[in-house]
């Protein structure tokens, strides 16, 4: 019997273990990875969950608003613990949240804003998916919980936008990281492992659901 | 009544930074019976680390530290309004020195307190008890798992649920399917079934607190978990959803009487960062 492990894998087991990308990455370096990839990724990202996309769906901010390079980066869904200390910020835990509820919202911020990642866990939609093959983007799935091996990962809280209006878990943050492990589950080719998986787990509950 | 604050205030730091040493067991276990190499691997070997990380430096594992949910069982005599408002002044020094993040958020003005407290924030349950000690059970709810919980009313032809454990099956498959990865499993299950829609959801949240060695004292019910245990494990969702043998780590069942008109049944989930924590305040006579 085929199992759900072996499916997921099949890319991983023909590359060449972890691939180190650097940001803010090209959209051939965006393409050229598939899903099924390991990847460490070093440089500068950015944070942003339900508010800030609302917020850049609906107000539509041009690029020269937005503090921070969005072009070639990564948008993190993620609603870190903060701390403001005399040094500046330190960073207490930082793992992703559920991506799914900004799949309405992804797909024209991917096209306006020129991002080539976008970070999260439990993967995306249908709506999504197409966003990455039109613009050459991937979706990254880290590990949900893992806050504080994750925030270990960040070197440095560089700055935040809308802190106020938004709060910290909702506000924009730049992060500098170094070797932020992630593995690529949707690709701009058109593959998800997400649906993959779900095909898998609907045979199964098919066969768990005819059986009494 | 300082010194139980201040024990509320070490109740919120356990919770939020020690994972309870049966499900950390239970993660080390799934571990090893996950592909050699697979990305399940990975992931649970990055989780184990983040545990005894977090354990070491006090920090919240997760930074989620969610929805403060208080059990807590009080003797004759004792005012269950002050014990709450010793609740209130805990989680706000809680909420600054761990920190925990701040998640209350005004319906209306979508103001977040920055604390903690609001309406109904935290989620306090009191009840009176005959003993001479208040026991408190804190659980720090996150929403991802949260979210994904499911409330229905059987029978429900959509997925074949009569009202019988049969549909109750169907409805736990039918959670956790639909849920995939977005909740972060290997997940911890609790179902509640009974006569009314609010109490089946509390009785499932206080199936939670359970230990995952825990074996429920009704024997069919214990049959009956570790059935769906093995069931939920077939849908191949795996940790994080990356696909394996480990979609949930336990299963827990509470059922209280039913109207002859109405079954409800609830699935609650947790992740696998099921934090709990457990205090016993002996009161001086």
């Amino acid at each position: 019997m085929e199992t759900a492990e072996l499916k997921a894998d099949r890319s991983t087991s023909d590359s060449k273990g972890t691939k180190t990308i650097h940001l803010p990455l090209t959209e051939d370096a965006a393409r050229s990875l598939h899903a099924g990839d390991r990847v460490f990724i070093n440089g500068l990202i950015v944070t942003g969950r339900d508010k800030l996309h609302n917020y850049l769906f609906n107000e539509r901010p041009p690029k020269e608003r937005i503090p921070f390079h969005l072009e070639g980066s990564i948008i993190y869904h993620c609603g870190p613990i903060v701390k403001r200390t005399a040094k500046g910020f330190q960073l207490v835990a930082s793992g992703p949240t559920t991506s799914m509820r900004l799949e309405m919202y992804e797909p024209r911020i991917i096209a306006e804003y020129g991002v080539r990642g976008i970070m999260g866990k439990g993967g995306m939609g249908k709506q999504t998916l197409h966003a990455l093959q039109e613009n050459g983007c991937v979706y990254l799935h880290t590990i949900g919980g893992a806050a504080v091996y994750l925030a270990d990962r960040v070197q440095k809280v560089l700055d935040v936008w809308k802190l106020d209006e938004f709060g910290m878990a909702e506000a924009m943050w730049l992060f500098d990281v170094k070797d932020f492990p992630a593995i690529v589950t949707m690709d701009s080719h058109g593959r998800s492992l997400h649906d993959e998986l779900q095909e898998y787990s609907y045979r199964e509950l098919k066969k768990l659901t005819r059986m009494k | 009544m300082t010194d139980l604050r201040d024990a509320i205030v070490e109740l919120y730091r356990t919770a939020a930074s020690s994972l309870p040493s049966d499900v950390e067991a239970a993660l080390r276990h799934a571990r090893g019976k996950e592909e050699k190499g697979s990305n399940a691997t990975t992931a649970l070997a990055a989780i184990l680390e983040n545990i005894r990380s977090a354990r070491e430096t006090g920090r919240p594992l997760c930074q989620d530290t969610g929805v403060p949910v208080f059990f807590i069982k009080i003797p004759c005599g004792v005012s269950h309004l002050a014990v709450k408002s010793i609740i209130i002044r805990a989680t706000r020094i809680a909420s600054r020195n761990i920190p925990l993040r701040p998640n209350a958020v005004d319906i209306l003005t979508e103001r977040n307190s920055g604390d903690n407290t609001g309406v109904g924030f935290p989620v306090v349950y009191c009840e009176e008890t005959k003993g001479s000690s208040i026991a408190i059970d804190l659980m720090l709810k996150g929403a991802g798992s949260e979210n994904i919980g499911q409330l229905y009313k059987l029978p429900l032809e959509e997925i074949g649920a009569e009202r019988d454990l049969e549909g109750v099956r169907r409805c736990v498959l039918d959670t956790i399917y639909k849920a995939q990865g977005k909740g972060c499993p290997p997940y911890i299950i609790a179902v509640g079934i009974g006569a009314s829609k609010d109490q089946v959801t509390r009785l499932s949240k206080e199936q939670l607190l359970r230990k995952i060695e825990d074996v429920n004292s009704h024997k069919a019910l214990s049959a009956f978990e570790k059935r769906l245990l093995r069931d939920v494990n077939r849908l191949g969702i795996g940790p994080l959803g990356f696909g394996g043998r480990t979609t949930a780590l336990g299963v827990k069942v509470g059922v209280n009487h039913r109207h002859p008109a109405s079954y409800f049944v609830d699935v609650s989930v947790s992740c696998w960062a099921d934090r709990r924590a457990h205090l016993i305040w002996k009161l001086q006579s």
